[in-house]
């Protein structure tokens, strides 16, 4: 890219109007344009501000309350709320405060989260790709045997995969991954469809280079914008998976907690000590909700035709 | 129609077979058996048990004989409760599940339509927010947290409605369990009700319609309504697949004695024969609803049955 810079400036000079609005010599990219689009857009940089707090406060706030998740306050159990205390969360029945679990259940929801959105995504736009640069016979194979997984509910699969991984939750998340990657394959496939028609593609081919290769050189970085905008919308579904089981009894095993297990602990304390839902509650739907608004926020700014 | 019926119906074997086979192996691949308890059985009983479930044959027999005992609509034995069959479990828990989940469906189609209804007349209006911004949160906020607040707020405090149960069946105790499993729903498709009508009614037919004098209301209920619901009815394919699986969890919630809470327990006590059998039973009812979702969508639309 720089080695062009100074050649696409002289033909700017001679054959554009100035733009003012961008910085000259840097290239004016679909990404950069993006970018420009979702920092006007108010809702969406609230909700990244909402997240980014949240997640900061999972990763460092455990270091910084006095308790720790799992060690008892014997003072304080079922203790409400209160600052005097400093359980500002108040405890539960065994006295851990809730403020530490909360942060603790966060940062493992938000892990499991990543873990399985990785995989989805690599799984995803390998597979989308693969098929849709291959097109024909393997592709409509590839993409029938997607029909008849979609066909499928993934919850079921997922308590199958449950009963199979027993109590290890990451390799569990990896495996929720696995079945995530449905619409990233098909979403990724009709862009390569187009892409592989484009004349960088045929360039390369004629170049030399082997299909695998310019697949990911070539097709892949240029599936940016849908795939982060998938990617947004796959965390939040990946969290709710993960409190759906933890809920059930599946999931998050003790003294290790999650937002899902704070949930369903807090579901039975309800009547008693209403804060045990309610705190882990809000946090997950503050959660969601920014998510929700950075998924679309994200998908006007790459995709302004939809608006 | 009768070949697209027939068509259709053949597409379904493909995706069922596939969903058995993979259930099946997914399963035999879990570490540990059924019959491993905290202490451990005599070898001797341990051998008869599995003679006896014909465990020692190659697994490629088991899973062909449990193809041939499918075939006759036998399910197969519960390894856990013996007294009763995987079939004779189904056949108690179904009918709750069957009256929750079809309450549900209805709620959901008639809420949301006209809830959809109500937007698109008044879109952008303060009540048209309103009802998005409710709709927003059923979206986003899981049922698992849904259901514990409204039994706190309906249940506990104020007193009006039972905690969980089903008692005698009644609207009392239906009220809360069918709301929360069909919330999300009223959500998504009063939004897609929304932005189809909103659609239809810019159309020249409607204008015609209008322009001929025909008073408001029978503009929209005769002319713009049965065109507009074409995505309603695609999306209600889907939409009895996540009530079923829906269910599992507002079951257990409010303590319902339907399939799921039976496939629950038969995953928690790894009781491989009563999960195989649940989750191929709720994979076939699913394949079903959506046929039948598909047959009356071909039936409304006659595009449909060309392809």
């Amino acid at each position: 890219m720089t080695l062009y810079a100074g050649k696409r400036e002289a033909l700017e000079d001679a054959f554009l109007d100035r733009d003012d609005e961008m910085p000259r010599g840097k290239p004016r990219s679909v990404t950069r344009d993006a970018l420009r689009r979702l920092r006007a857009n108010k809702a969406a940089m609230t909700a990244i501000v909402v997240f980014a707090i949240i997640v900061i406060a999972a990763l460092i706030g455990p270091y910084l309350v006095p308790y720790d998740y799992e060690t008892p306050d014997w003072e304080a159990f079922t203790a409400p709320p209160s600052i005097e205390s400093g359980h500002y969360f108040g405890t539960d029945q065994n006295g851990r405060d809730l403020l530490a679990r909360t942060l603790y259940g966060t940062r493992v929801s938000l892990l499991v989260a990543v873990i399985a959105t990785t995989v989805s995504v690599v799984v995803g736009v390998l597979y989308g790709a693969v098929s849709g640069f291959a097109g024909g016979r393997i592709d409509s194979a590839m993409m029938r045997f997607v029909d008849v997984m979609y066909a499928l509910p993934y919850i079921l699969f997922v308590i199958l995969l449950m009963v199979m991984f027993g109590r290890d939750v990451f390799l569990l998340f990896a495996a929720i991954g696995l079945l995530e990657w449905l619409t990233m394959a098909r979403i990724v496939r009709g862009q390569t469809l187009s892409l592989k028609e484009r004349e960088f593609v045929e360039a390369a081919r004629a170049a030399g280079v082997s299909s695998f290769p310019i697949i990911l050189r070539h097709i892949v970085p240029n599936l940016l914008g849908p795939v982060v905008i998938y990617a947004s919308l796959t965390v939040p579904e990946i969290v709710i998976t993960e409190s759906f089981l933890s809920y059930l009894g599946f999931g998050v095993q003790e003294p290790l907690t999650s937002l899902g297990t704070l949930i369903s602990e807090g579901t039975d304390a309800l009547g008693a000590a209403d804060w045990l839902l309610l705190f882990p509650g809000g946090v997950l739907v503050t959660m969601l909700l920014s998510l929700a608004f950075i998924g679309d926020g994200l998908r006007d700014a790459f995709d302004p035709k939809d608006r | 129609m009768l070949s697209f019926v027939l068509k259709r119906l053949a597409s379904t074997i493909p995706v069922l077979l596939i969903a058995i086979t993979a259930c099946f192996f997914i399963l035999r691949l879990a570490p540990g058996g059924p019959f491993d308890q905290e202490r451990a059985l005599p070898p001797e009983v341990l051998a008869n048990l599995r003679a006896y479930y014909h465990l020692d044959d190659p697994l490629i027999v088991q899973y062909l004989r449990y193809l041939g005992r499918l075939a006759e609509l036998d399910l197969g034995p519960s390894f856990v409760t013996k007294d009763f069959t995987v079939a004779r479990q189904i056949g108690i828990g179904l009918p709750y599940t069957l009256i929750l989940g079809g309450s549900a469906f209805l709620l959901a189609i008639f809420g949301g339509v006209v809830a959809g209804i109500y937007g698109a007349l008044y879109h952008n209006r303060a009540g048209d927010w309103a009802i998005a911004a409710v709709a927003m949160t059923g979206l986003v906020v899981p049922n698992f947290l849904v259901a514990p607040i409204l039994q706190l707020v309906f249940g506990v405090r104020l007193a009006w409605l039972p905690v969980g149960g089903w008692g005698d069946g009644s609207l009392r105790f239906l009220l809360l369990p069918v709301t929360v499993l069909a919330l999300p729903h009223i959500a998504r498709i009063s939004r897609l009700m929304r932005g189809s009508l909103i659609e239809t009614m810019n159309s020249n037919f409607i204008k015609t319609a209008t322009a001929k004098g025909i008073g408001r209301r029978r503009v929209v209920l005769k002319h713009a309504l049965r065109p507009a619901l074409t995505p309603v009815v695609s999306y209600l394919g889907p939409a009895a697949g996540y009530l079923l699986t829906g269910s599992i969890v507002v079951e257990q919630i409010f303590g319902i004695p339907g399939i799921g809470r039976y496939f629950v327990n038969a995953a928690l006590n790894r009781d491989y024969g009563m999960v195989l059998g649940t989750v191929i039973f709720y994979m076939g009812l699913i394949v079903l609803l959506n046929l039948l979702v598909d047959l009356a969508y071909a039936w409304l639309d006659p595009k449909v049955r060309q392809r």
